[in-house]
């Protein structure tokens, strides 16, 4: 009987690690075990100002996300001829100002450590690419305030964008196409590349200092650079 | 499986793993005084500063502040002179007008996409739409049964008459001279526009809900009324416009790089000066994104030694 529950047993594992599931969350978990995702402790050398910066643009990020979907719910023009939606796009143009400010911080940061070594060269195209998605999701956001300033913008930038053929397409004096690119497409593009910038953070770790390459410049690769 | 040979250590590629001291650290906690933190911020700045926020130029506020420039600029939507009637492509198929460089023509390869007659879309069209306007109405049969020579006489006559214009009162006032129904024609264009009625058709696209400025604003950015204002709150291009922001706030700062392409030669002079700044930034762009990948710029940090001034407690550690 005994014999039946194993055999049972084992052919259910079997089966269960064939699963789609199964083997996402196998791959995950192998991927980011919890203490890696969520670290209670880092390598001593992590004693910067610097390292503040990251999480300043992300925490950004999330306020500009809030107040964002903040003027989302009352509607384009809310802010126009409410005092309180004037005071909320306040609040969205300097978590915008803020996010860049500490994202430029931050780059620059790791421009300087190389952050991109021993196996993190993803993790650096992820953090660029998310800083030109920013870019173009400020500036959409810039078409879409139905102000003076958009108007402005708009008019000039459409030489810029007419001149490599995209204006064909992407119309910046289109208000409801650039809208939508701000509140939805730009939004998901960014937040998606910069949670996986985050999740290979945590994946990678962050970069060690310089000098505790050997000497010589010559040394068998670690694990994940075998790996890669 | 047969292991990779082991490959020769490179240090603006490579990297050691840590096996030195670890600290504790409170992630969650970080994050959560930081979002505290920046929360303080934004609330400070939105408080102490605000947000600008510029009343939008409409068709009436600018025939009704400058009605001598609307007509001026409605003529040249008229005789087809306007910067948007020779735009090319996009908006029509001007010749020999797109950027290029060398033989990289994109916006010629694509094509006109958003087509604009500025005669039919901005003047004629609308003023069709008064039809209880008979004397408008003759005067749009007259211009559009007229030989393009006679057409062409009228417009030049009205364009050299309009540059003496006058603004009385708000009302427009053009010399005489032979320019036949075209006086007739500018004059009630202002006019709509002036009450509001040319906003609302040049929106409008045959249906109830619009969304697309794209007509208007073209309208607007002919003329020099939007132009003289942008100059007023430092915009233009000469200016570093495209990372200001009205009043005294900040702007796109992050756009400094792309804005200063603009204020070097030969761009600064060029007649394809948008292309040629976008494939300086595309270039840099890319190089920026595969920078890893890049010899010589990946070893600019190591060469820097700014990460000595970053890692500094880690160093100091090692004397």
């Amino acid at each position: 009987m005994s014999l039946d529950i194993t055999t049972e047993r084992d052919a259910s594992s079997s089966e269960e690690s064939r699963q789609w599931t199964a083997r996402v969350r196998n791959a995950a978990t192998n991927a980011l075990p919890p203490d890696r995702l969520l670290p209670d402790r880092q390598p001593a050398y992590m004693a910067s100002w610097i390292y503040v910066f990251g999480v300043l643009t992300v925490v950004s990020l999330a306020w500009v996300i809030i107040t964002g979907c903040v003027l989302a719910v009352m509607g384009p023009s809310w802010w126009h001829v409410s005092g309180l939606g004037h005071f909320v796009n306040s609040l969205h143009l300097w978590s915008v100002e803020t996010f860049f400010f500490f994202m430029v911080i931050h780059l620059w940061g790791k421009f300087f450590m190389a952050a991109w070594r021993g196996n993190r060269k993803l993790t650096w195209i992820t953090g660029v690419v998310s800083f030109v998605a920013s870019i173009a999701a400020a500036f959409t956001g810039y078409l879409s305030q139905q102000n003076f300033d958009s108007q402005w913008i708009s008019t000039q930038a459409k030489d810029g964008i007419n001149a490599t053929g995209a204006g064909a397409f992407w119309n910046v004096l289109n208000f409801g196409q650039m809208l939508m690119w701000h509140i939805v497409l730009l939004p998901i593009a960014v937040v998606v590349i910069a949670g996986l910038h985050v999740l290979m953070v945590r994946r990678r770790g962050i970069v060690p200092p310089f000098d505790i390459e050997p000497k010589d410049h010559t040394d068998t690769p670690s694990a994940a650079e075998v790996a890669e | 499986m047969t292991p990779r040979k082991a490959r020769r250590f490179k240090p603006d590629r490579d990297a050691k793993e840590w096996t030195g001291a670890y600290r504790p650290y409170d992630i969650v906690k970080e994050a959560f005084v930081a979002l505290v933190a920046v929360a303080v911020l934004i609330l400070f700045l939105a408080v102490v500063f605000s947000s600008p926020d510029e009343p939008a130029v409409t068709l009436k506020s600018w025939s009704t502040s400058d009605p001598v420039d609307f007509a001026q600029t409605a003529i040249t939507q008229l005789d087809g002179t306007s910067p948007v009637a020779t735009y090319g492509p996009p908006y029509n198929d001007t010749p020999d007008v797109t950027q290029h460089i060398g033989f990289f023509e994109p916006a010629h390869w694509v094509g006109v996409h958003q087509p604009i007659n500025t005669a039919q879309d901005f003047v004629i069209g609308p003023l069709r739409t008064l039809s209880n306007q008979p004397l408008v109405q003759r005067a749009l049969d007259t211009y559009n049964s007229a030989t393009p020579e006679q057409q062409s006489a009228w417009t030049t006559a009205y364009e050299k008459a309009v540059a003496n214009a006058t603004d009385v009162h708000g009302r427009l006032q053009v010399p005489r001279a032979h320019y036949g129904p075209v006086g007739v024609v500018i004059g009630a264009l202002t006019t709509m526009a002036q009450n509001g009625g040319l906003d609302g058709t040049l929106l409008s696209q045959g249906q109830f809900y619009n969304t697309n400025y794209t007509k208007p604003l073209l309208f607007i950015a002919s003329g020099s009324y939007l132009n003289n204002l942008a100059g007023s709150q430092h915009l233009q291009g000469t200016q570093w416009g495209m990372m200001n922001e009205t009043g005294n706030y900040p702007g796109q700062a992050w756009l400094w790089l792309y804005t200063m392409w603009y204020q070097v030669s030969p761009m600064k002079t060029s007649t394809n000066a948008d292309l040629e700044v976008w494939a300086i930034m595309m270039v840099l762009t890319i190089a920026l994104i595969f920078l890893p990948f890049i010899p010589v710029l990946r070893s600019i940090p190591r060469w820097s030694r700014v990460y000595r001034l970053i890692w500094r407690q880690h160093y100091r550690s090692l004397t």
